[in-house]
This record gives structure tokens, sequence and C-alpha cells, in this order.
């Protein structure tokens, strides 16, 4: 797993799994499908991900196809940096 | 598109999608007054049957009772049918301030803003007083009326898990700068029956320099010793900057909502609150009877005394018999089954036994969550939850759920 997708994955786990939830979360595991995160707590993680990569995640990409995995997260994150380096 | 054949055909595919998993809401049909027991119609145009009913939130059994019904009838005689106004047009009567009063007095606070539901009082109170300058940290499984109502408001959003206080107060200390902090949870939680930790949440507040909602709509009238609410119970009396909550339920079933609090939140509300400018009055039939409820159970504990006995009671009754009960102290006990159509089919089932439920699912429940909410009321007898408990042991004899925890519902079922 790459650096990105490690913080990403490191961030869902601990904003989103309560105490004593031992469950796994790997770059494909079903977040949003599998009831990790909903819509409601979904604000924070987006966002975490704006003020950390420094990006804006415009509403109709902050889809829960898109936010379904950590994978799925990534890209977009990958693809608006690309879109729209930092300034130097 | 407009309303043509091919939207029609979109909206009834997914309806049939609905009745094909099993999970379409159907309404059932009551002849007769709300109470402990009831004459259901079910499926339309069978028979109406006497069933018990674990479903409601008449928790101090005052839907039916003939002293709220005879205010109300008072309060047509002498105040008419409606106002036909909002609020600060003409539609306040002398009525609606004493209920105002007698609320604030109740709570124990500065004042009380009446609203047409706490649904809209949710949906109103964030906009009147927070912008985008400020914060509003809820706590997750706070009532869908307060999404809402969130969502209309400019201030930045965040949450909170389940009464995780840790993780609220990494939270409170990410927005020391912003201009307010809220902190916004429910008393009891709707859909858990669990309790907020609210003695917690007022001191991290208190140390942050944070507002507390609380809405209290599940509480309001038996938690605590006197029936006060969350606050009374877990020691802040006069510390909720603003309470949120219902008539709708224990405080008599009619309708009606209110916000209560500190002074000038409430002024604000008053001013600025888009359901109080905006929606139309509290029938004066209703005001009168919410007030006859206040005077029933302010200076009488006996009504919230037999609700939280009978709780006490029908909770032992379930773990007994082996259902995978949420742990908590109100008159709500949900019965967790996790799958969808398990808790619709079982639901069904019992009130072929004569006993009314409702499955609860996604989107009222998060997904994977799925469960029977039962609910007891003042009004129950023990002859009513002794059977009640009959039919559920049946059904769940006939299901292979007794006995067996989350795991092994999940293993056995899914998700």
């Amino acid at each position: 797993m790459d650096e990105l997708r490690r913080a990403i994955r490191n961030y869902v786990a601990h904003e989103y799994l309560e105490t004593g939830d031992d469950r796994t979360i790997d770059e494909h595991t079903p977040l949003i499908t599998g009831g990790i995160v909903d819509s409601f707590s979904m604000v924070s993680l987006k966002r975490f991900l704006e003020l950390e990569y420094d990006i804006d995640i415009p509403d109709a990409q902050a889809t829960p196809a898109v936010f379904d995995t950590v994978a799925g997260i990534a890209d977009l994150v990958e693809r608006l940096r690309q879109a729209n380096p930092a300034p130097r | 598109m407009s309303y043509g054949p091919e939207a029609r055909q979109w909206y009834q595919q997914e309806l049939l999608r609905l009745r094909d998993a099993g999970l379409l809401k159907e309404e059932r049909f009551i002849h007769g007054t709300q109470g402990a027991e009831i004459e259901v119609e079910f499926p339309e145009g069978a028979p109406p049957r006497r069933v018990i009913n674990l479903c409601a939130n008449n928790y101090l059994g005052f839907s039916g009772h003939p002293a709220v019904v005879a205010a109300a009838h008072r309060g047509l005689d002498d105040r008419g049918y409606g106002m036909s106004s909002v609020r600060f047009i003409c539609g306040t009567q002398d009525l609606h301030r004493e209920l105002e009063r007698r609320l604030t007095r109740f709570l124990q606070t500065e004042d009380t803003l009446l609203f047409p539901s706490c649904l809209d009082a949710n949906a109103g109170v964030f906009e009147a007083l927070l912008d985008e300058r400020d914060v509003m940290i809820a706590d997750r499984l706070v009532h869908a009326s307060i999404v809402d109502g969130m969502r209309l408001c400019k201030a930045t959003q965040d949450t909170y898990k389940h009464s995780d206080m840790a993780h609220l107060e990494e939270k409170l200390a990410e927005y020391k700068d912003k201009r307010f902090r809220m902190v916004i949870t429910d008393g009891v939680f709707s859909m858990d029956g669990d309790t907020a930790r609210l003695d917690e949440i007022v001191a991290l507040a208190e140390r942050y320099q944070a507002m507390v909602l609380l809405d209290d709509s599940h509480a309001t009238g038996f938690m605590g010793e006197t029936g006060r609410g969350t606050h009374e119970l877990c020691g802040v009396l006069g510390k909720i900057d603003l309470i949120t909550t219902t008539l709708g339920k224990a405080l008599g079933g009619a309708s009606g909502g209110c916000v209560s609090g500190r002074r000038e939140l409430v002024a604000m509300c008053r001013q600025r609150a888009r359901p109080y400018l905006f929606s139309n009055s509290l029938a004066p039939m209703i005001v009168a009877g919410a007030i006859e409820v206040l005077d029933l159970i302010e200076h009488d504990t006996s009504f919230r005394d037999r609700l939280m006995g009978n709780a006490a009671y029908w909770r032992g009754l379930l773990v007994s018999a082996g259902f995978d009960v949420k742990s908590g102290q109100s008159p709500i006990i949900p019965v967790m089954l996790y799958n969808a159509k398990l808790a619709q089919d079982i639901a069904r089932e019992l009130l072929d036994e004569g006993v009314y439920v409702v499955g609860f699912f996604f989107p009222v429940v998060p997904k994977g969550q799925a469960r029977i909410r039962t609910q007891v009321s003042a009004g129950h007898e023990k002859r009513h939850l002794d059977r009640g408990i009959e039919a559920f042991a049946k059904v769940g004899e006939k299901h292979g759920v007794r006995g067996m925890g989350r795991k092994e519902l999940v293993d056995a079922f899914g998700l």
C-alpha cells in the first residue's frame, strides 16, 4: 500500500472504527456499503482530505461510489492533485 | 423529465424492488384510540383485531387519557379550532404563552419557544443561531431531524463517534479557533435506547467553551427522578444551553415541539427560525392538552415510576428469553437482528401473534443494524408484557434467533 493509501486508511480507521471494533480496513474494504461511513459522518473525511492534500473536492465528486473504498478515495485525491497541483 | 409514462414506470419499479426485497413499509390502520392495546386492521380490508402495542412513543399513557382529552375539548370550546396564522402575525394566544412558561418551569430553563414539531425546532435552531464562523459537532446517532437541520446551516459540520468522549474532545480541540462551538446530542437515542453521557459532555463543553444542544424528545416527562429529562438524570439541570423536545411523545402524543434554554438563544429563534416564522401556529386544543399533561406530572411521579418499572420488567423478560438486546435504562428496548428482512419477517409474524411492533432498517438505522424497536408505556400492565414475551419467544424460536448474539445472527442471516 502506498503512502497516500496508508494515510487515508489510517485516518478512516481512527475516525470511524468504534473502540472494540477489530475489523481490518484495507484499500478495498467497503466503507459506505459496509456501514462504516455514512453520508452524515463522511463530512469529516472530506474535510481531512481537503486540508491534508490542499485540494478542493466538488460535492458532485464526493459520491458514495467514490468514497466507498480507500482505493477510490486515493484515486480521487490523485486526480485532483494532478488537475490542480499545489503552488511551489 | 416531466411526470410522463417513463417517470411513472421508474418509480413503480423502485417500489417493486422494495417490495421484492421485503422492505416495503406498509401502514396498519388503528380503529380507536392509541393505547397499550389497540384494534388494528392489517392488511387493508382485513377485520380489525386486538393487539398489544409495543411500538408507540406513548410513554406516560397520555395519548388517550381522559383528563388530557377533556382539557383538549375545553381548549377547542374556549379558543377555537385553529389559528390560521403563523405565531408572529396573529397566531399567538395567551394559551401559547402559558404553555411556553410552563415548559420553561418544568425543564428548568430560562425561556421556551413552541414549534409545530420538534422536527421543525431542529430544522430551525441551527440556522437561526450559527453561521460559517461556527462549528456544530454532533453525536453520530443523533436523530434524522438534527442531521437535516445541521445541513440547512452554514456553520462547519462534524461528528463524533457515538458517546465517545475522547473523540468529542479531539473535535473540540480541533475547532478551538471557531467563534462558537456547539455540541449536539440526543438525550435518549431514539433507535438504541441508550442515554447520552451528558455530565461528561457538559464538562467538556465547559472546558472548551462550547454550547450544548440536547434533543430530549425521548426523555422529557420521564427520565430523571422527576421526569425533567436527561439533564436531570445526569445531574446537569441548568447547564444545557438549548433543549429541543416534543409534545408528540410522553407529553400527550398529539403534535408540537419546542426549543427551551438560554433566554437570548430562544429570543433569536423567535426572530429567525424559519419553521417558526413560516409554519402555522399550534392548534389551541393541543396547547390546552399539553398544559394538562404538565399539570398531571409536574408534582406527581407516579406515571414515570410506572413506566420505568415496566421498562425494567420488559427488558428482563427479553434478556431471559435469549434476545440480543441493547443495554440501557430507558423505555426504548431494541431487539437486535441486524438483517433487515429478518426484522421485517419477525415483526410481521409478531403481529399475527397479537403483538404490534415494527422492524427498523436502513436508512432509519445504519446498514447492517436492523432491529425491532420495542417501547413500553405507563399504560402497559404486567399481563401485556407477559403476553408480549410469549409471542416474542414463539416467533424467535421459529426463526432460531434466541440465544444468539451479533456474530451468530450475522453468520446465520447475513447483513
